[in-house]
């Protein structure tokens, strides 16, 4: 056994309101640079719909993540390693620039420089920034937001297709027939990566301690080879540095014993950061389980449970801080994912062990119960649509368990047992046991359940230690080192991209720019 | 004259390749890439590059046999001056063609599209204005002197003189009696080894061979090595995109 801890995040997606103040933030903090203006480390997207890149999920097309070879061999869908390297002067699977969509910026200059007496009003018109020409805005990180042109293209998302024809041709785009949700998506730190495990050059690891997926910038040597490896395509080519770029889980932050930015500028407040344990060991076993509905209980049993004094003393062995194995006993991640089985990966059939889960949403299933002239306040009518009326719960399996519509339900019914049971406690002052029955949990696990849920304490929410007291002197050499870089490696900064602005203006002053860090004149 | 060409130049281009190297690798770790554009363009270059790499393998390959292999070792064993002809001419007018074809396709693309034109820097236009010229040079002396012509031993003169190089023997002499187009591509040829580890063209150093037997997933301490106080960021970088800047 190889026991390492990982950083790792549940969203609960019920209350995303999908208000993209956390791609916003991100963007201000890490990929408002040159040759980043079309990456968005963390994005949010509307479900169903195709995504950011587009049908990103469709692996037939874009080879991402990892599948199993004739002789049950866990390998990278792109091919093995010969294959790959042979297909390095040409990747065949890297998307392009259009299927993210191409970034513009606008001549506000315009609006106050116009001269005076005109008849109309001046318009900013949008300019590419790749080619720095006038340019019509036709797709964007976010083109589908709350089923935008959903009736047109939504069909064309991959979960879609991969559903049985009848309860696919269920699903209806009309307005007041149709459900939806927000999937806020950053960076999974997968545990077993498969953009590390395509990069050529060794330039992306996955941190001994924390579990996190960095990119070695000075190492990089550009053979974009991570970017269509990625089944999330969360791997970024820099037009700028040629150089690959992703989140960084906000490590400088996280060393700090901070959130991460989008995280903690979550108005929703649904993001959970904390430790988990797991066998290192045990990685590739459980990504090379055959049936794909059975990764999902695989992920599961990756994780070590640091309460078993066993665990605990293979930690220590292992140099693990104290206040890290401390952490991973209060971790809500481990509530989530391990003791009330609510949270679950998002698409485990790609194998990589994602480390970022969700707690799928009850909202449409409640939209549905509504539609079909039940009562969403009463348990039994919901747990009946989640049996019945399988359309949202086929959908929410194929993101969240494999297809695995029982297990997708079995989660949904918890947050509908939940609901009910702290309602009747609330307003009736009642125990409602067959409700616990029905979920196999006890009124105090439900109990504190709601409160990491709904009550979501800011404390509760983010149980991150800081990195070890006995790095601190290091940390701090190293802020001495650089003078302007008070946290985090020198090797995984990013290195402002140097240019001028898009627009010179005539007298040969810099008009816009994109980069606010660069100098205004 | 000779001494200048033959001598001065060809060790002058060794120097500032191999400092020119060095000085890179040190300060310029973060410069040092592919600067891949596929990104920005890819039905090109999805021809082009495939083509211009294999064509460059090839005609690498050619030059070190012609150069690096002298006349009496092919004889030794067992061939003959006429086969060895044959087959150099042959392979080499292929793989002269195919390098011809994918660089061509390379040299549009940076011009055909706007993207991929807007991020090519003053250091690729010389490159490619560079490889052009070279691969122009050596296929007139492959097609026009060996092929359609009469025919010219390089073996008995170029590849002497080159291989003196190595042992600080050069004989200029053999050099000031070949004809023009060998003579400039040989000169065009330190001239590009000079310019090498200016450019892009540094990725060659980096041909990722150890992929085939590296461990899958990659775990790394956090604070690896000491760290070291950055370097500034590279000239050549700069220059190249600053002068791309200017010409907006």
């Amino acid at each position: 056994m190889r026991i390492r801890a990982q950083v790792a995040m549940v969203m609960n997606l019920d209350k995303c309101i999908g208000c993209h103040t956390c791609s916003v933030t991100c963007k201000q903090t890490w990929t408002n640079r040159e040759g980043t203006e079309y990456v968005w480390f963390n994005n949010v997207e509307t479900k169903p719909g195709i995504g950011y890149p587009k049908h990103y999920e469709d692996q037939e097309r874009w080879k991402g993540g990892w599948k199993l070879d004739g002789k049950g061999r866990l390998v990278l869908r792109s091919g093995g390693r010969a294959k790959r390297l042979s297909r390095i002067f040409a990747n065949p699977d890297l998307p392009s620039i259009d299927d993210y969509y191409e970034p513009a910026t606008f001549d506000k200059d315009i609006l106050v420089s116009a001269p005076g007496g005109l008849t109309d009003t001046p318009v900013k018109r949008p300019y590419s920034a790749l080619t720095g020409e006038p340019m019509a805005v036709t797709w964007g990180a976010n083109w589908e937001d709350s089923l935008g042109g959903a009736h047109e293209r939504a069909d064309g998302d991959p979960n879609l297709a991969r559903m049985s024809g009848e309860a696919a041709a269920k699903v209806q785009f009309e307005f007041e027939k149709t459900f939806m949700f927000h999937l806020p998506r950053i960076c999974e730190h997968c545990l077993n990566s498969a953009c590390v495990a395509a990069c050529p050059s060794g330039a992306m690891y996955k941190r001994e301690e924390d579990g996190i997926v960095l990119v070695d910038q000075d190492r990089c040597r550009g053979w974009r080879m991570c970017v269509s490896a990625c089944p999330y395509k969360k791997v970024y080519v820099n037009h700028a540095t040629g150089k690959a770029e992703k989140c960084t889980l906000c490590f400088p932050r996280i060393e700090a014993g901070q959130p991460t930015i989008c995280s903690e500028t979550c108005v929703g407040r649904l993001r959970y950061l904390g430790i988990v344990l797991y066998d290192e060991d045990a990685v590739l076993a459980a990504a090379s389980i055959e049936d794909e509905r059975d990764l999902l209980d695989a992920q599961r049993a990756v994780f070590l449970d640091p309460d078993d004094p066993g665990v605990e003393r293979a930690a220590r062995e292992a140099g693990m801080p104290d206040e890290w194995i401390d952490a991973a006993k209060l971790s809500p991640i481990r509530k989530l994912i391990t003791e009330y089985r609510i949270a679950l990966p998002l698409h485990p059939e790609y194998r990589t062990l994602p480390m970022v889960w969700y707690v799928p949403p009850l909202s449409p299933v409640l939209d549905a119960v509504c539609a079909a002239g039940r009562d969403d306040t009463d348990a039994d009518d919901v747990f009946h649509t989640i049996r019945e009326l399988r359309i949202p719960v086929e959908y929410l399996a194929e993101l969240f368990t494999a297809g695995d519509a029982e297990a997708a339900g079995g989660v949904l019914m918890k947050l509908a047992a939940m609901r009910s049971y702290m309602r009747a406690r609330t307003l009736d002052g009642t125990v409602a046991q067959d409700l616990l029955d029905s979920i196999g949990m006890t009124g105090d696990q439900v109990e504190a359940m709601y409160r990491l849920l709904a009550i979501a304490k800011y404390d509760e929410r983010y149980i991150i230690p800081a990195a070890h007291a006995k790095d601190a002197a290091a940390i701090e050499a190293q802020a001495a080192a650089h003078g302007d870089c008070p946290v985090g490696g020198a090797d995984e900064q990013f290195h402002p991209a140097v240019g001028s602005g898009l627009f010179r203006r005539t007298d040969g002053r810099r008009g816009l720019t994109l980069n606010p860090l660069r100098s205004r004149s | 004259m000779n001494t200048l060409l033959w001598v001065a130049l060809p060790y002058a281009c060794l120097a500032v390749f191999t400092a020119g190297h060095i000085w890179r690798w040190r300060h310029d770790q973060f410069g040092w890439t592919t600067h891949t554009s596929q990104l920005l363009e890819s039905r090109l270059l999805r021809l082009g590059s495939p083509l211009f790499h294999l064509g460059a393998f090839g005609v690498i390959g050619g030059h070190a046999l012609g150069l690096l292999v002298p006349a009496t070792l092919t004889e030794r064993i067992g061939v003959s001056e006429h086969v060895y002809h044959l087959v150099s001419v042959s392979a080499g007018t292929v793989t002269g063609v195919v390098m011809i074809a994918g660089l061509v396709l390379l040299i549009a693309r940076r011009f055909v599209n706007g993207r991929v034109r807007r991020v090519t820097t003053t250091m690729d236009k010389v490159l490619y204005a560079f490889l052009a010229a070279m691969v122009v040079l050596g296929m007139t002396a492959t097609v026009g002197r060996n092929m359609l012509g009469g025919g010219y031993d390089y073996r008995e003169t170029i590849a002497v003189w080159f291989r003196g190089i190595f042992w600080f023997r050069p004989h200029t002499e053999l050099m000031a009696g070949a004809p023009l187009v060998y003579q400039l591509h040989a000169i065009g040829g330190f001239l590009f080894l000079a310019l090498w580890p200016f450019t892009r063209l540094v990725h060659v150093w980096s041909a990722p061979l150890a992929y085939l037997w590296r461990p899958y997933v990659v775990y790394r301490a956090r604070r690896s090595p000491a760290p070291a106080p950055r370097p500034a960021p590279a000239v050549v970088r700069d220059a190249g995109r600053q002068k791309v800047s200017s010409d907006r």
